[in-house]
């Protein structure tokens, strides 16, 4: 089906169904129950996970397939947030022509700079993109922040973030129009809420909207991942020498690779702002880069679904897992007896809470030292080793080939 | 500009670029020796900064006794808090100790850096010398995380900041120092200090690499670790005190940098990028690479931000260290003073 072999269309039938019903999936805690703070099914979250799957999906067709660490897509996201806060204020507060514009922009600034980064490879290429996110977060946060071409709070507005005014132009707002982001008059902040017995399921149209592009990249990001491009990037990764050796030019795969993944950078960035209409400059510091290499990383670079999954579980960690304070682990162990639970509690509250970086950074190293093709090729790893465990004994017998051995 | 204001940002330039050129050393002295991408060597500058803090702190852990005589001004009778060190030496050579914490926390960073380098060297680096460079700076990436985040929940995330001794914490006045007439420039002791202790580590670690025996080996590993191995020489244990060196000389640069600016657990992150982009700038595994370049880019970063600079082209002093990173990594692959075949696969 859409050209995907069986298995890839299973996979994405699966995300899509997972990706639609998530309002509900997100919500297995009833509201008035003590475990409801681990529902992560509210509208602000779950248009996180899908917007910064986004960017790791687009992160993983770079250095998933060329191997290629770039330090700097943040500052992608953060001119797609920026694009699409002008396209707000200029011509008013429909969202796709915000979304198209940040994906334009991104795809320029990445042109630009991936041309220049990609003429050098491994760490250097790392250092020059980090040095360009870097350049572009102290442009955005001072140089261009100020009053210049007669414009107010120049092109960024600084410190304070891009924003829409009442007094900008606007010119296509019509006054039967909605007076904050909207599809064609439907905000991206209307939630439909269903009561279902003690549960409470909210359906956010700005959540189902980042969810369908999510869909629509992902498939495409499969068909690269399956395409003679996709192959030619991959033995990019492998071994770029020999390559060369054989006449290809390898330039041009790279850097389309680098501009896709630039272009799914500014898309997140535009969902963003879609879904909060303020852009400021943190979004491009290069922690912000760091957060989807750990993303990509944790959930398997190469893999399809892994850049998702790291995506979800990073913001899940971010939002959910923060929230656990001392209180609440008090409540947990009070069971036991004041002497054995202090000690346990004042451990935990270490990597819980405001500590969950701690959590974070630790999981992120255990990950990258064991499973290095993260916990999707953990996982897919481990299923092979038990169906070739399961299916090794039979064909021991018929034919015991010395390549079968290598490859377990 | 006259004499003064350039004399002035040669000094701005010198102070901040022994900072970098000091972090930049021990990253170039892992990568030279062991071949690997260490981006949890910010990390390692502020466990130096945090050795001075934590010095302070036990410093002044105070005895508090109530004295009846006197009252606070809600009227309690007045708490008296002495510390430890000053019911020991007595009173006036308890606060000299307090007050030289900083210079005295060298000699707590000592131990405690090459004793981090050793088991961080042993413990997870070791198993990353034939995975690739992109694991190797995750690894580490994750490492820097890691221990940013001990520190913030043993110091909290907020400054601490810790004075210089306050004999250093005046200016000088530079001109009489170097015995110029006419030129008036005064500038903070303690940063003059700094600069000299760059110096004297710098000479150091170079002396120490050209004049000893174990350094010529460690200079023979560099070039080929292969053939240094086959003379039967125990190269892997002197790569490992060599990593220990690194973060020794990362450690001391954040001691002395704490009354300059006061230590945060971001204060790793903050120092990384920018120390790499001096290795990459002076050329990946060149030594004098990267102390050259540590200068030259901290002299850069000082006459940009001067408002003549400014002038010329707003924002200059934001960005001058990754627009001359850029152009030296496009016109100069190899940087400043890089080896042919270092990182060239």
């Amino acid at each position: 089906m859409l050209g995907l072999n069986r298995n890839d269309t299973l996979l994405l039938i699966f995300v899509a169904i997972i990706t639609l019903a998530a309002p509900i999936l997100m919500n297995p805690f009833p509201t008035e129950s003590s475990l409801a703070q681990f529902n992560a099914g509210y509208p602000d979250l779950m248009q996180r996970f899908v917007i910064f799957g986004i960017f790791a999906i687009g992160y993983n067709i770079l250095f998933g397939l060329t191997g290629y660490l770039s330090f700097g897509h943040a500052a992608f996201l953060g001119a797609g947030s920026y694009a699409c806060v002008w396209m707000f204020k200029l011509f008013g507060y429909n969202v796709l022509p915000g979304i198209v514009l940040s994906v334009i922009v991104a795809g320029i600034f990445s042109v630009a700079i991936g041309y220049i980064s990609l003429r050098r490879s491994g760490i250097y290429f790392s250092i020059l993109t980090l040095a360009f996110a870097q350049m572009s977060f102290a442009l955005a946060y001072s140089v261009l922040g100020q009053d210049m071409w007669g414009l107010k709070g120049g092109l960024t507005n600084g410190e304070t973030g891009l924003q829409v005014y009442s007094n900008d132009p606007q010119i296509f707002h019509s006054e039967a129009a909605p007076n904050l982001p909207h599809l064609f008059g439907v905000p991206m902040r209307e939630t439909w809420i269903w009561e279902y017995g003690a549960w409470q399921f909210q359906f956010n149209a700005g959540f189902y909207l980042c969810a369908i592009i999510m869909l629509v990249v992902f498939y495409l990001s499969m068909r690269i991942f399956r395409s003679p491009f996709g192959l030619m990037l991959r033995a990019v990764k492998t071994n770029q020498n020999r390559l060369n050796y054989t006449g290809v030019n390898t330039k041009p795969y790279t850097l389309a690779a680098f501009v896709i993944s630039g272009m799914y950078a500014g898309l997140a960035g535009g969902l963003l702002s879609a879904m909060d209409p303020l852009a400021g400059a943190e979004r491009m510091q290069w922690t912000a880069s760091g957060e989807v290499v750990l993303m990509t990383i944790l959930g398997g670079a190469g893999t399809l679904i892994g850049p998702v999954l790291g995506a979800g579980m990073i913001k899940y960690f971010e939002n959910i897992f923060s929230k656990i304070n001392k209180g609440i682990l008090e409540g947990w162990f009070s069971f036991l007896p004041e002497s054995v639970a202090d000690p346990i509690v004042s451990v935990l509250y270490l990597f819980t809470g405001s500590g969950w970086h701690l959590t974070l950074g630790l999981v992120f190293m255990l990950v990258v030292i064991f499973l290095p093709g993260g916990l999707v090729g953990g996982l897919i790893g481990a299923g092979r080793r038990l169906f070739r465990r399961g299916g090794g004994k039979a064909a021991k017998n018929t034919q015991p080939t010395p390549t079968s051995q290598a490859a377990e | 500009m006259d004499l003064d204001a350039v004399l002035l940002q040669i000094l701005n330039g010198l102070d901040k670029g022994s900072a970098y050129a000091l972090i930049a050393l021990g990253l170039t002295l892992i990568f030279g020796t062991l071949g690997v991408v260490n981006f949890a060597h910010g990390a390692l500058f502020m466990v130096g900064a945090f050795c001075a803090v934590t010095l302070q702190k036990v410093l002044t852990l105070s005895t508090i006794t109530i004295d009846e005589t006197k009252t606070d001004f809600l009227g309690n009778p007045l708490k008296v808090k002495t510390p430890y060190v000053e019911n020991w030496f007595g009173e006036a050579t308890g606060a000299t100790i307090i007050d030289w914490a900083v210079p005295l926390s060298i000699l707590l960073a000592i131990p405690v850096m090459l004793i981090i380098g050793i088991v961080m060297e042993r413990g997870l680096i070791k198993h990353f010398y034939k995975r690739p460079h992109a694991d190797q700076i995750l690894v580490t990436f994750g490492l820097a995380i890691v221990i940013g985040e001990i520190v913030k929940a043993s110091f909290g995330a907020t400054e601490q900041p810790v004075p210089a001794p306050q004999s250093l914490s005046r200016v000088t006045d530079v001109g009489a120092m170097l015995g110029l007439e006419g030129i008036n420039v005064s500038y903070p002791s303690w940063r003059l200090v700094n600069m000299a202790f760059a110096a004297v580590v710098i000479i150091a670690i170079f002396s120490f690499l050209r004049f000893t025996t174990f350094g010529m080996v460690v200079r023979a590993g560099m070039a080929d670790r292969e053939t240094v191995g086959l003379l039967g020489i125990n190269i892997d244990r002197r790569f490992t005190i060599m990593f220990a060196i690194a973060a020794l000389v990362a450690g001391l640069a954040g001691v002395m940098y704490v009354p300059i600016k006061p230590p945060s657990y971001e204060l790793g992150m903050q120092f990384l990028v920018i120390s790499f982009v001096v290795v990459v700038v002076g050329g990946m595994g060149s030594l004098p690479g990267a102390v050259a370049a540590g200068f030259l880019l901290g002299l850069l970063e000082a006459f940009a931000s001067t408002e003549l600079a400014k002038g010329i082209l707003p924002g200059i002093d934001q960005i001058i260290i990754y627009v001359v990173a850029i152009i030296i990594l496009l016109t100069r692959p190899r940087g400043l003073m890089g080896r042919k075949g270092v990182m060239e696969e």
